[in-house]
C-alpha cells in the first residue's frame, strides 16, 4: 500500500512535469492548474503513506534516509500549498514540482538506507526538533526555488529579449520580497526546531551541530544583511539557491550522524 | 436562412477611402431602419470603426438583398463600390470570427475590436434590427473570440513601444500604483509612454526638460511635477521609471553619475527606457545591478518578437475557428426558418 502511494505521487508530478515541459517547448507555458492539482493529489497521497508509516513506526517516520528523504518532500508540498497562494507567484508550482519528483525519485530508486531506527526518536522533543527542522528546509526549498525564479527573470529582463518565461514569470520584485519571506520562515522554523533540540538535551554530533550550525548562520546571515539593505536581492537569491544546494547534500551526512550507533 | 456580409476594412482600402463609408453613432439608427426597410433583409447588424465598416445582415433570398445593400452603400459614398461581398454563409460566419478573434485586424490579435463588435451587436439589437440567426451568429462569435484568446498566444505580448514598456515594468515592479517616474525630455513618445503608465496606476510624474515651459505644459497636461532640466538628478532619489528621450548630442545618464544615486535607492529596481537617438543613457548602466536599461531598440524587437509569436498562432487560431464555423452552418441548418 504505502509502495503504492510513493508510487502514484510519483508517477502524478512525472506526468505534470512532463507537460509542463510540453508546454515549454511549444512556447505556451502559462500559469495553470496543472501543477497546483499534481501538487495537492501528491500531498494527500504523501500524507497518508506518511500515516501509515508512522503507524508501523510509532512515531512521526523520519527513522532513516529514505523517511526523511520523503518527509522533506512532503514539507516543501506542504509549504508550496500553504505560501504559494497567499504569494500568488505564478508557476511557482511548475518549479517545486520537479524538485518533489526529484526527491521522491531519490527516495526510491536511490541505494540509500530504508531500515528505521526508532529507538532513536522516541524522545517527543527530539521527534518535534527533527520533523520542524525539516519543514524549515522546505520553507528553504521554497525559498531557493523563488531564488531560481529570481535569476531566470533577472536574466530574461537583462537579455532584453521578450519570451515565454519573461511574460509567465512573476515579476522580478516579487520574487525577491518572496524569496526574503520564505528565508524568514524556514529561519523562524529552524529556530524553534533547535530550541527543542536543545530543551531535549540529546546528545549531538560535533560535525551534525556545525553543519546544522552553519546552514542557520547563514540563513541568518542572509537575513540581517538583507534587512541592512547591505545584500542585494540578487545576490540574496543566489545564495538562497546554494544553501538549499548545501541542505540537500548534506542531508544525507547529517541523517547519518543522527542515526543511533 | 443565409447570412450576408458587405464592407471594408483595412486590408482594401487606406483611410481616406474608408472614412467616406465610416457610419456614426449618429447615423446608426437611421441606416440600419433604411437596412430593414430592404424587402427580404430579416436582421442586420453594422460595425463600423476606424479600420472596417462592415454589414452583416440575414435573408432568405440573399441576392437581391444583396444588390440593394449594394446600391445603399453606393447612395451613401457618392458611388464608391465596397470592395467586398459575400452572398454565401460559409464566408461571411467565418470572417466575423475571424474578425471577433483579432485575426483581420491591423495588429493580429489585438481585442479592441471584440469590444467594438459587441457595441455594434448591442446597439442593433436596441434597435430591433437583429433575429435569431444574427443573434445566435454575434453569441458564438464572441464565444470563439474568448476561445482563441484563452487557447492560443494571439494576444501574447504588447506590440507597440508604449505597451512594450508598460509590460516590462509590470515584469520589474508588478503593480505599479505608487511608483514613481521622471521623463528627462519632453517628447511625443516619452509623453505616450508616461500617459500608458499612468493609465496602470503610476502616480507621480516629474518631468524635466531643457524648455522648462515645455516641461510644465506636459506635467499639466499628466498631472506631474516640473523641474529644471538641469536639477533633474536632485529629484532622482525616488524615481522608479525614467524615460529619456533629449535630443543631447551625447550620453546625459552615465554609470558615473547614477551611482551615487542608486546607493539611496535601497535595492529598488529602476528601469530605464532610452528612446532618444543618439542614446541618453550609457550602455554601461545596464550592466548595474537592479538597474534593467531598455532603448529604442531593444522595445522594438519585443513587440516585432510578440508579432511574430501572433503570426505564428494564426494556423492554430484558425483551426479553431473552422470548428465553430462548422458547428453554426450546422446549427444554420437545422434553423433553416427566420424569426425575430
Amino acid at each position: 500500500m504505502q509502495n503504492f502511494l510513493l508510487i502514484a505521487s510519483t508517477l502524478i508530478l512525472l506526468c505534470s512535469f512532463g507537460y509542463t515541459l510540453f508546454r515549454l517547448g511549444s512556447g505556451r507555458l502559462r500559469p495553470g492548474r496543472t501543477n497546483l492539482a499534481a501538487l495537492v493529489a501528491a500531498f494527500v497521497l504523501l500524507s497518508a503513506d506518511l500515516w501509515l508509516r508512522g503507524q508501523v513506526q510509532r512515531s512521526c517516520p523520519i527513522n532513516s534516509l529514505f523517511d526523511v528523504v520523503i518527509f522533506m518532500a512532503w514539507s516543501t508540498t506542504l509549504i508550496y500549498l500553504l505560501v504559494g497562494s497567499a504569494y500568488r507567484l505564478s508557476l511557482l508550482g511548475a518549479f517545486t514540482t520537479p524538485l518533489v519528483l526529484l526527491l521522491l525519485l531519490t527516495a526510491e530508486f536511490a541505494p540509500i538506507n530504508r531500515s528505521p531506527s526508532i529507538r532513536a526518536l522516541r524522545d517527543p522533543w527530539i521527534e518535534f526538533h527533527a520533523s520542524l527542522s525539516l519543514i524549515a528546509y522546505g520553507a528553504f526549498a521554497l525559498a531557493g526555488l523563488a531564488g531560481i525564479m529570481y535569476l531566470i527573470q533577472d536574466r530574461q529582463l537583462k537579455k532584453r529579449k521578450g519570451g515565454t518565461l519573461l511574460y509567465n514569470l512573476p515579476p522580478i520584485t516579487d520574487l525577491g520580497v518572496a524569496n526574503t519571506r520564505l528565508i524568514w520562515l524556514g529561519l523562524g522554523l529552524l529556530t524553534i526546531a533547535f530550541a527543542a533540540g536543545f530543551v531535549s538535551g540529546m546528545q549531538v554530533n560535533t560535525i551534525k551541530f556545525w553543519t546544522s550550525a552553519t546552514i542557520w548562520l547563514a540563513y541568518a546571515l542572509m537575513i540581517v544583511l538583507r534587512q541592512v539593505h547591505t545584500l542585494a536581492p540578487r545576490r540574496t537569491a543566489t545564495l538562497s539557491v546554494a544553501a538549499l544546494a548545501f541542505i540537500l547534500i548534506t542531508l544525507p551526512a547529517i541523517q547519518h550522524l543522527s542515526a543511533p550507533k | 436562412m443565409t447570412i450576408l456580409c458587405a464592407g471594408i476594412n483595412h486590408r482594401d482600402a487606406a483611410l481616406e477611402i474608408r472614412e467616406r463609408f465610416a457610419i456614426g453613432n449618429h447615423e446608426l439608427q437611421e441606416t440600419l431602419n433604411n437596412l430593414r426597410a430592404i424587402e427580404g433583409l430579416s436582421g442586420a447588424v453594422v460595425v463600423s470603426t476606424c479600420n472596417r465598416v462592415e454589414l452583416y445582415a440575414s435573408s432568405i433570398d440573399p441576392m437581391p438583398v444583396m444588390d440593394a445593400i449594394r446600391r445603399f452603400l453606393k447612395t451613401r459614398t457618392s458611388g464608391l463600390e465596397a470592395p467586398f461581398y459575400t452572398e454565401d454563409s460559409l464566408p461571411s460566419v467565418k470572417h466575423l470570427f475571424r474578425v471577433a478573434s483579432g485575426l483581420d485586424s491591423m495588429v493580429v490579435g489585438e481585442t479592441e475590436i471584440l469590444g467594438q463588435l459587441k457595441q455594434a451587436y448591442s446597439a442593433a439589437a436596441e434597435h430591433g434590427a437583429t433575429n435569431t440567426h444574427l443573434n445566435k451568429l454575434f453569441q458564438h462569435a464572441f464565444r470563439v473570440a474568448k476561445q482563441v484568446r484563452t487557447e492560443t498566444s494571439i494576444t501574447r505580448g504588447a506590440t507597440s513601444v508604449g505597451s512594450v514598456a508598460v509590460d516590462l515594468a509590470g515584469k520589474i515592479f508588478g503593480d505599479l500604483g505608487g511608483r514613481k517616474v521622471m521623463i528627462l525630455g519632453a517628447g511625443d513618445t516619452s509623453e505616450r509612454v508616461a500617459r500608458s503608465l499612468v493609465s496602470r496606476g503610476v502616480r507621480t510624474v516629474i518631468v524635466a526638460n531643457r524648455t522648462f515651459d515645455r516641461a510644465a505644459a506636459l506635467a499639466d497636461q499628466i498631472g506631474g511635477l516640473a523641474v529644471h532640466f538641469d536639477h533633474w538628478h536632485t529629484a532622482f532619489d525616488e524615481v522608479d521609471i525614467l524615460i529619456c528621450s533629449t535630443a543631447a548630442p551625447h550620453p546625459i545618464v552615465t554609470r558615473e553619475k547614477l551611482e551615487p544615486i542608486l546607493r539611496r535607492h535601497n535595492e529598488r529596481p529602476l528601469f530605464i527606457i532610452d528612446l532618444a537617438v543618439p542614446r541618453d543613457v550609457d550602455a554601461s548602466v545596464h550592466e548595474l545591478e537592479n538597474v534593467y536599461l531598455y532603448d529604442i531598440d531593444s522595445i522594438e524587437e519585443i513587440a516585432r518578437q510578440s508579432l511574430n509569436i501572433r503570426q505564428g498562432e494564426i494556423m492554430r487560431c484558425e483551426a479553431l475557428i473552422d470548428t465553430h464555423v462548422a458547428d453554426f452552418m450546422n446549427w444554420m441548418r437545422n434553423h433553416p426558418n427566420p424569426s425575430r
